[in-house]
């Protein structure tokens, strides 16, 4: 049961609050600010209790969503809903910021409505949802050029408009109902690396949290079929077809999935409700299909001046085809560096010393597979001694690979049945982030 | 906050929705209306506006009216006269033909909050039990446990309650689940709604038609019935079987909280059932959301208390990414160590190495003492690890390494000679009082076997002037007069010098009376004193080291599902603020036996301070 429910900024003005109950005070809000400024760091654990007030939080879009409660309430079903309330909330205003949600509160107050009644969640299906909510989105993107590039000269086609911007995804989904909102659906492929590798270049633990997310802006779609390849095994055991199968070890779908044609095709069928749901969740661990996608081979001395001399070699160990896009290695140093010096191998890469997380932060915006980046780096270490060299800890890797899957799922097909009367987009993308690459040196 | 401001708001907003050409443009009146209830969200006072947003209730506008009812709500109990006026216009809306109407008045009507109100509100409630539309039943059932919790005390129409229960067969799941949850609140002085065998069959077999939160609470309910024989508990156990291993954590969850209830005569199958949940529950540790990974990972280390090899072979599961936030590294640390073995030690103290040179001091420390508490069973391998750190020589991570190491220690007192040799030279860096007491007490235990202790306890004596920490000043004086028992010729000199001090120019009361306890202590006779500082070394009580004993389920079932094993601090007791390892020592036997040891006639020349430490002994 959930008594109120409020969302603060990062600088914790209130921007929304209601209460459901009647039962405490109003000023939760200020205490729970409070509570949160009053500890060092920004990372407030997620219970906070002061009396019989329990306040759960969670953090997303830079925003706190937090819900009081009694103690004996489920944390998971909280956690959840509050996650579902956000993606609710991204899914009906196009984006979740402070600004999307201060220009669109009182469609979310309208929501909050309908989700919650007397503090019991109701509903949050945007299927059911939708046949209540009446305000309209206000859009808050901002008018940008590149939304022009798409657009061809005197509105012709251009090749550009076979790719969708990264950015399309991103707007209310109820636009689509009147004002010229497209019929598209999205289907993604969204993985999770989490690897460490053993300073000899041993892989020491690979794991894979992937999911398929369908973002639907279709205002009545019937069913649509997604055909994964049909060599993928699920668990340890079960292999099929020859050759290089694709395999994870658990995985789980979507309730309103049907799985009829799942084992002998690899079909998923399902009639996806309007904004996004995740469809099919999967883990693999321990057993990456290819060489993980990047190697680090360092080389750490100290100079006779005291210095500390970083030398790094990054290789991209993708197929050539594909590359790695906002790569961010951040190289822990000893306490106390004062300055760097840096020599990069070409002048799109940057690296910073950041003094206050003791690390140096190497950015490179694009690595393309197969190829291999240095960089030198020469660091002032007052008083440097030998056991400073324990320091420099665990490289952290952060990347994106677009189009691709680390486990190497694919979509085959992605069939709209009926065929839809009005032109329909239909865009399939891949893409693998770094939860957590880390390279022991 | 207060709104700066605020009042001229309120005047210029009190204009316009008063204006009547504003009030003929449907679009502008809508839009005062949202600045009114933007300025409410952000804490101007506008319930001077209450009048007029009556006014402006009475509208075709569906968004006008949700606007106008939410402001309404908010202030009803400030103006409950004029909420009066509200209630017509509401009780006109419950008969529209828009059910989407229906629902937001009764809801609205509902929410006012005013006990005058409720005669009012009753008729449209029962009207609303049996309207044709399934979202106006929703708001209904949940209307009467509103009005209930308005009248505290008041009687119970049992014609109301007898509703209710018909309706747990409405065929919408949403209102069956909110006629569990209104009955639960309405009756809950006589242990909330009734849970009886056809009811428990009737919701199992609904349980399908629900959603995520709707099983939640169907589940939780559940938790009341008992089976009547084994054969129905079976059936049920076999029923839920596919919520233990669903995808949706909630759901997860809420099925092993009625599994461990159900079960908590069969340890057995609440063993079966905690292994079958371990699945679902490493995924949830790996979830998108952190806060639901600290979730999940809180409650995996409630059910290792009793399976304590429940995650072994998934330790690389628990290795923290670098960019999670503090609290859950921490959590993962503490089951990190829980889950060596032979095979994954070193594993385990690599990854556990990685991060005690972490940016943020708490991981690092947490990290320190996780080595530390394997180095209970691996102790070779981490105390060189331990000693290692001290070369870095910063303060916060020397601290945790001395008071880590003085804890490993006084559970391994074969340690000690590693210990000794790695003390040197770690005064210089050590900057908290926690770390220089951990220091001074391996001096004071151990000091025989670190040849530069005396050197280092002289210059702290040299520099007591200016501590200011109590709990460094004891623990210097008892590390002292240890070290006197052992180094006599190197120790007289500046014991007296510290007893001197303590003694005639201290101001605080409790060093004092220590400093004259150990002066009457001496003059008792060099074997008195030996007898009672010189005590045991290591815990008496640790035998044969072995795992942390797996507990009966029972121990934490209740509390599983709540958020009490998120709170802090967790199940792991924190050994952070103590001074020496005495003092957490089950048995305080020294402290028994010292006023045996005094002989009190002998304390004649200072009889001043005779009853503050009689006072003091009398606490201890």
């Amino acid at each position: 049961m959930i008594r109120q429910l409020f969302i603060l900024s990062s600088k914790g003005d209130p921007l929304l609050f209601r209460d459901f109950r009647g039962e405490t005070g109003d000023d939760v809000v200020n205490v729970f600010y409070q509570k949160v400024t009053a500890l060092p760091g920004d990372q407030p654990p997620v219970v906070m209790t002061l009396r019989d007030l329990h306040f759960l939080h969670i953090r997303q879009g830079g925003l706190y969503w937090v819900a009081t409660t009694t103690a004996d309430s489920s944390p998971f079903t909280i956690v959840e809903f509050l996650n579902r309330l956000a993606a609710l909330v991204k899914d009906y205003c196009g984006g979740l910021s402070e600004k999307s949600v201060q220009m669109n509160f009182a469609l979310i107050y309208e929501l909050l409505d309908e989700v919650l009644d007397y503090g019991h969640i109701q509903t949050t299906s945007s299927d059911m949802l939708k046949n209540f909510l009446q305000s309209e989105a206000v859009s808050s993107r901002p008018f940008s050029l590149f939304d022009l590039s798409n657009v061809g000269l005197f509105g012709a086609d251009t090749q550009q408009s076979k790719v969708a911007p990264s950015s399309a995804a991103a707007r209310p989904i109820q636009a689509s109902r009147e004002q010229g909102g497209r019929s598209e659906i999205f289907v993604d492929v969204v993985e999770r690396m989490s690897v460490v590798v053993g300073s000899n270049g041993v892989l020491m633990k690979a794991d894979v949290e992937g999911e398929i997310r369908v973002k639907c802006f279709m205002p009545s779609c019937s069913e649509i079929r997604i055909g994964l390849n049909e060599e993928l095994s699920i668990g340890k055991s079960q292999l099929r077809g020859y050759g290089a199968a694709v395999r994870v070890d658990r995985c789980s779908f979507h309730q309103g999935v049907r799985l009829d044609e799942f084992d002998s095709h690899r079909i998923l069928r399902l009639c996806p409700s309007q904004g996004e749901q995740t469809v099919m969740q999967y883990q693999l661990t321990d057993d990456l299909p290819t060489a993980p996608p990047f190697r680090l081979f360092p080389t750490i001395e100290r100079d006779g001046t005291g210095r500390l001399i970083l030398f790094l070699k990054l290789r991209c160990d993708l197929p050539p085809k594909s590359s790695a896009v906002n790569v961010c290695a951040s190289v822990p140093v000893p306490k106390g560096a004062v300055s760097l010096s840096q020599e990069l191998s070409s002048p799109d890469q940057s690296a910073e010393l950041q003094s206050q997380n003791r690390a140096v932060v190497w950015q490179i915006p694009r690595l393309a597979g197969g190829t291999q980046l240095s960089a030198l780096f020469k660091l002032d270490v007052p008083g440097l001694s030998s056991a400073s060299m324990l320091e420099v800890g665990p490289v952290g890797l952060s990347f994106e690979l677009p189009k691709f899957s680390a486990t190497g799922l694919q979509i085959r097909f992605l069939r709209l049945s009926p065929v839809q009367p009005a032109p329909s987009q239909r865009w399939v993308r891949y893409v693998t982030h770094s939860d957590s690459y880390s390279i022991r040196i | 906050m207060p709104y700066l401001g605020g009042e001229e708001t309120v005047r210029e907003l009190k204009r316009a929705l008063s204006n009547p050409n504003v009030q003929a443009e449907p679009l502008r009146y809508r839009n005062t209306v949202l600045r009114v209830v933007r300025a409410m969200s952000q804490g101007v006072n506008v319930s001077g506006l209450f009048s007029e947003m009556v006014k402006a209730c009475a509208t075709v506008d569906v968004v006008q009216k949700k606007l106008v009812y939410m402001f309404l709500c908010s202030y009803a109990s400030l103006n409950p006269e004029l909420s009066l006026l509200v209630i017509n216009t509401l009780r006109k809306d419950c008969q529209d033909p828009n059910p989407m109407v229906r629902s937001l008045a009764l809801r609205n009507m509902s929410n006012l909050r005013l006990p005058s109100l409720v005669e009012y509100v009753e008729q449209p409630l029962t009207a609303g039990l049996r309207d044709r539309a399934a979202c106006v039943r929703r708001v209904a059932v949940l209307g009467w446990a509103k009005l209930y919790n308005l009248q505290p005390g008041s009687d119970i129409d049992a014609a109301v309650v007898n509703e209710l229960y018909s309706l747990l067969r409405d065929p919408d799941p949403v209102v069956m689940v909110n006629c569990l949850r209104a009955l639960d609140e309405i009756l809950k002085e006589e242990g909330g709604v009734v849970i009886n065998k056809p009811i428990t069959h009737h919701l199992l077999n609904r349980m399908k038609e629900c959603d995520v939160w709707g099983q939640c609470e169907v589940l939780r309910v559940l938790q009341r019935y008992r089976p009547q024989s084994d054969d129905e508990l079976f059936d049920i156990l076999s029923l839920l079987d596919a919520s233990l291993v669903s995808p949706h954590p909630p759901v997860m969850a809420a099925t092993l909280s009625l599994f461990l209830s159900l079960c908590a005569d069969l340890p057995a199958v609440s063993l079966a059932a905690l292994e079958r949940v371990s699945g679902p529950l490493l995924a949830a540790c790996g979830s998108g959301s952190r806060e639901m990974r600290f979730t999940a990972l809180c409650h995996i280390q409630l059910l290792m208390r009793s399976v304590p090899g429940l995650m072994g072979p998934h330790f690389k599961r628990f290795f923290c990414g670098y960019a999670e936030p503090a609290y859950i590294k921490q959590r993962k640390m503490q089951i990190m160590v829980e889950l060596v073995n032979d095979e994954n030690v070193s594993m385990l103290l690599d990854e556990l190495k990685g991060y005690c040179t972490d940016v943020n001091t708490d991981t690092a420390q947490a990290a320190i003492q996780a080595i530390g508490h394997i180095g209970r069973s691996y102790s070779d391998r981490c105390l060189e690890i331990l000693t290692g750190l001290l070369g870095l020589k910063q303060d916060h991570i020397t601290s945790a390494v001395v008071q880590t190491l003085r804890d490993l220690v006084w559970v391994c007192p074969q340690c000690s000679d590693t210990v000794c040799s790695a003390l040197e030279g770690c005064e210089e860096t050590l900057q908290d009082s926690q770390g220089r007491q951990a220091l001074l007490w391996l001096l004071g235990v151990y000091g025989d076997g670190v040849s530069s202790a005396p050197y280092t306890l002289e210059a702290f004596i040299d520099g007591v002037k200016s501590e200011v920490s109590l709990g460094v000043k004891m623990e210097l004086l008892t590390a002292t007069m240890r070290l006197f028992l052992t180094r006599p010729a190197e120790t007289q000199d500046m014991l007296g010098r510290l007893l001197h001090y303590c003694i005639e120019e201290e101001t605080d009361m409790c060093v004092r009376d220590l400093g004259l306890l150990y002066y009457h202590l001496l003059k008792c006779g060099i074997e008195e004193t030996r007898n009672v500082l010189q005590g045991r070394r290591s815990d008496p009580s640790l035998g044969v080291l072995i795992g942390r004993p797996a507990q009966p389920i029972s121990q934490w079932a209740c509390s599983f599902n709540t958020l009490e094993p998120l709170k802090k601090g967790g199940t792991v007791t924190q050994t952070a603020s103590r001074g020496s390892p005495e003092h957490e020592a089950s048995k305080p036997k020294t402290a028994v036996e010292l006023p045996e040891t005094l002989d009190c006639s002998t304390i004649s020349p200072i009889p001043l301070f005779w009853k503050c430490w009689r006072l003091k002994l009398s606490v201890v």
